[in-house]
């Protein structure tokens, strides 16, 4: 690369946020052909610097210059007409449109001088079926799941970058099977000649398919290093200017549970449609891990036992008394909490500040009447700042302001401030960096130590196979299995959601999915 | 630093009463100008203060409905319907008291049928109070039995005209309750619980605020204060015109709102900032009288001036001063804490 000019250049970039500075200084090259990996602690820059390379926000200071030329887009427009196509961290598709509007918005296919949205939608069905995507391509995008919302979003800004692709964290809610499609559609992209900026908190990936990595923390750029060479260890801490302590991976230790005082329990408890009536009792002490593919019914799942959803048969305990909640209101005054997995949508209430986006579900659980006073806001805040690392300049600032992964962490405390006694948590660690993902799987074992109930959600089986007690397995919209302390291992966990899937009958999922999931386990 | 935040909130909105009094003085010199006579004060600024109660009454529970991030287009109607009804009861022999409860409940039941509207059939609060907007007026009519309801009841007739410690009986009011629901709305939780509705109501729901009690709630009191504007304005004409009493109000309502610096797109509200809006609305109204204006100029005038206001407020202005503050590639530096919010956030 030494000697070309490259084809996407940064020198000098420095941008300030009322006072804070989110970049100092930093310098930036993308090759023609290359994927990038970007990487860093939330909060240490990335997703401001790829805004500042493509217009979203205005560089205080430095020089971008694209194929050797000064460039300065104005706005995410201006950018995408220069050739670079970008998919942010928070999803900026318009929810109310068609699939295919958000495809093809702002570059409607014309015939005979019109638009055609019959060619739009055509075109549309042979860009996400690339992704093995098979949808309804005129109905609304907000009645699809985030994982869906995603790879459209990435369809759209690979469909229109000419030269240069910047993907924010993309795979945060994404399978195994679709990871891998992407990957090899930007093997496509590389090897015409575009260049790619990744960014992931996934090391595995950035192994997988970056050839160089830069490192970012705190604002400044550490190194930027070919990934050849460069062992793991190193790039950890580099990135975190500390060394990780290792993970002890043989996972939780096997718990009784059924020893334990029943919190809640879920007989036959189902939504036609939605998900098959399912049993389920939740003890105190114990973590359920829930594993499955995407739409295999696991955020369907904790709908119905928070109350988001209504069952339509079944019974519910709580305490061995009969309940019933139909609202998220009645779940939490039962002591249930859940962290949903679309922050943006459905947990951040964005021009609220950390302090009342932190207090708002215990406020709400006391009721108006009983405002917390500003010192108890501001002391809880605080706790769980200084607890789960929040990094912000101050508890005052808006939630908008802080990054994708700080949000996260806002949320999970705004439920850890209720002391729930069964929390519910929907892919607590999206989007979270290395340091503080190993931070959230100690605290998920310290609160069950304390008695919490936990249902936890993940993708991530590494992850369920640290801190679960047990995992239930869901295929197609079913509990099809359960795995029991001792027989919790990455590899028995795909085996089961694959065998959940092969059994079911029928066409979306069966068994070429369940072969996809297997193969990539192998790899 | 050591001014409060509610003082520094409505400060921009503070500055433009200020030009506009000082441009009002400037047109006519006796502007500045009190009297008092026979227990009552009087003045231009009274009658300012006096003139701009039905809007400023209005706005603080539009304020409120506005902080959902809805609208409350059926005011203007409600005050009608209220008029009427306080009209109709006292004229049929009912005491003050009753007339003025039974008045102020009519009022409440309207905003539970728009606040039942949006949130249990989730209408659009535009369309959903267009309804009672459209309606209202029927019903007012139906009351009135469309005649203009005349009473002499003296004690109603205060309400609209009658003085206490000097001051007109209805910015006593408008002053009192801008303070009371201050207070409601900020020592308690129910200020905060009405922002976060505002700003992510799928997200407020799923943190367990009762989103739909509290929208009920707010669209109730919306209805409440067009029930004090609506007894205001028949009391100051001593009789209900429901053709008339109210018309165009929601308008000057969500001006006011808006000239208080209170987003349409919901969360942060001030209450203050809606009733100083309504204060610059009538001052502008005012001062456009003093002028002399031909009166077919008086509303592009009053239009022209808002439209300067907002400019000023807009976002994009401040995005635009800090554009010409630091100019990216250039090596100006950035004064610490100096650089206006420019992504969008400006508030
Ligand atoms: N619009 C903004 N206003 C104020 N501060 C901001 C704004 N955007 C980002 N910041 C601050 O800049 C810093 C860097 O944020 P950025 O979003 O770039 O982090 P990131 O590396 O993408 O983190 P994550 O992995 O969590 O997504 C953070 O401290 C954040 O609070
Ligand atoms: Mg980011």
């Amino acid at each position: 690369m030494i000697g070309r000019e490259p084809l996407l250049r940064a020198d000098g970039v420095t941008k300030e946020f009322f006072g804070v500075t989110a970049l100092s200084n930093v310098d930036f090259e993308l090759a023609a052909g290359e994927i990038h990996a970007l990487v860093g602690e939330n909060g240490a820059g990335k997703s401001t610097l790829i805004k500042i390379l493509t217009g979203a926000y205005r560089r205080d200071r430095g020089r971008i210059a694209l194929e050797g030329e000064s460039i300065d887009p104005a706005d995410v427009m201006d950018a995408q007409k220069l050739g670079i196509g970008t998919v942010y961290q928070e999803v900026n598709l318009l929810p109310n449109l068609t699939v295919a509007e958000n495809l093809f918005l702002g570059r409607e296919p014309k015939r005979f001088g019109l638009t055609s949205p019959r060619e739009a939608n055509r075109r549309s069905r042979e860009i996400l079926s690339q992704y093995g995507l098979d949808i309804d391509v005129t109905a609304v995008l907000a009645t699809y799941s985030v994982a869906v919302r995603q790879i459209v979003a990435i369809a759209r800004a690979v469909d229109l970058s000419g030269k240069v692709l910047i993907l924010d964290e993309p795979t945060a809610s994404l399978d195994a099977a679709e990871v891998s499609r992407l990957f090899s559609i930007l093997e496509d992209l590389k090897a015409r000649g575009l260049g790619i900026v990744f960014i992931t908190h996934f090391f595995d990936q950035v192994y997988r398919i970056a050839d160089r990595v830069t490192i970012l923390r705190n604002g400044q750029k550490v190194a930027t290093r070919p990934i050849a060479g460069l062992e793991r260890i190193e790039l950890v801490s580099m990135m975190l200017g500390r060394e990780l302590q290792e993970q002890e991976a043989h996972g939780a230790e096997p718990v009784d549970y059924s020893k334990k005082p029943v919190v809640a329990s879920f007989e036959g408890v189902g939504k036609r449609g939605r998900i098959a009536p399912f049993d389920l009792t939740m003890h105190a002490g114990e973590v359920v891990g829930v594993a499955g593919l995407l739409g295999s019914g696991r955020t369907e799942t904790a709908e119905l036992m928070f109350g988001i959803a209504q069952p339509d048969e079944g019974r519910i305990a709580v305490d061995g008394r009969p309940a019933s909640f139909s609202s998220p209101r009645e779940a939490i005054h039962h002591g249930f909490g859940f962290c949903p997995e679309d922050r943006k949508l459905d947990g951040i209430v964005d021009d609220l500040s950390v302090r009342e986006n932190v207090i708002l579900a215990l406020q709400a659980r006391r009721g108006w009447a009983k405002p917390l006073s500003r010192k108890e806001q501001e002391e809880i805040a605080d706790r769980y700042i200084a607890a789960l690392d929040i990094r912000t300049s101050d508890r005052e600032k808006p939630i908008k302001f802080l990054s994708g992964g700080n949000q996260q962490k806002v949320i999970l405390a705004r439920w850890l401030a209720t002391d729930p006694r069964l929390l519910i948590l929907d892919e607590p660690t999206r989007g979270i960096d290395v340091g503080a993902h190993a931070e959230i799987i100690r605290l998920i074992g310290e609160l069950r130590e304390r008695g919490m109930s936990l249902l936890v959600i993940s993708s991530e089986l590494e992850e369920l196979v640290a801190y679960a007690t047990r995992v239930r397995v869901l295929a197609d919209r079913r509990h099809t299995g359960e795995l029991e302390a001792g027989a919790i291992t990455p590899d028995t966990i795909m085996r089961a959601i694959a065998a959940g899937e092969d059994e079911t009958p029928g066409d979306r999922g069966g068994k070429g999915r369940a072969a996809e999931i297997l193969a990539e386990g192998a790899a | 630093m050591t001014m409060p935040a509610t003082i520094k909130r409505v400060l921009p909105q503070l500055a433009a009463l200020v030009v506009i009094l000082a441009l009002n003085t400037a047109i006519a010199p006796g502007f500045l100008d009190i009297a008092y006579a026979n227990g009552r004060l009087y003045g231009s600024l009274i009658d300012i203060l006096n003139r701009g109660a039905p809007v400023a009454l209005l706005a603080i529970g539009m304020t409120l409905v506005i902080a959902t991030r809805g609208i409350d287009l059926s005011v203007g109607a409600v005050m009608a319907i209220c008029g009427a009804v306080a009209a109709a009861l006292i004229t049929g022999d009912h005491s003050l008291a009753a007339t003025i409860l039974m008045t102020l409940g009519v009022g409440i039941l309207c905003g539970l049928w728009n606040g039942a509207l949006v949130a249990f059939l989730g209408i659009q609060p535009i369309i959903a109070t267009l309804i009672l907007m459209v309606a209202g007026r029927g019903i007012a009519q139906l009351i009135t039995e469309g005649v203009i309801l005349t009473f002499n009841d003296p004690g109603l007739i205060f309400v609209g005209s009658g003085s206490v410690f000097g001051m007109p009986f209805p910015v006593i009011l408008w002053i009192v309750i801008g303070i009371a629901a201050s207070l409601i709305f900020r020592t308690t939780a129910l200020g905060l619980l009405v922002e976060a509705i505002g700003i992510n109501r799928r997200a407020s729901a799923l943190a367990g605020i009762g989103t739909s009690a509290l929208l009920l709630a707010v669209y109730a009191a919306s209805g409440l204060c067009a029930a004090v504007a609506g007894i205001v304005a028949a009391a100051d004409i001593r009789g209900a015109d429901a053709n008339n009493a109210g018309l165009w109000l929601e308008l000057d309502a969500i001006l006011a709102v808006v000239v208080g610096g209170n987003s349409l797109m919901g969360g942060r509200f001030s209450i203050a900032g809606s009733l100083i809006g309504a204060m610059i609305i009538q001052s502008v109204n005012t001062g456009i009288l003093l002028a002399g204006f031909p009166p077919e100029f008086n509303l592009v005038i009053k239009a022209a001036i808002i439209v300067v206001i907002l400019v000023v407020q807009s976002p994009a202005s401040h995005t635009l001063f800090a554009f010409f503050k630091h100019r990216p590639g250039r090596a100006a530096e950035t004064p610490a804490g100096a650089a206006k919010p420019e992504e969008g956030g400006a508030r």
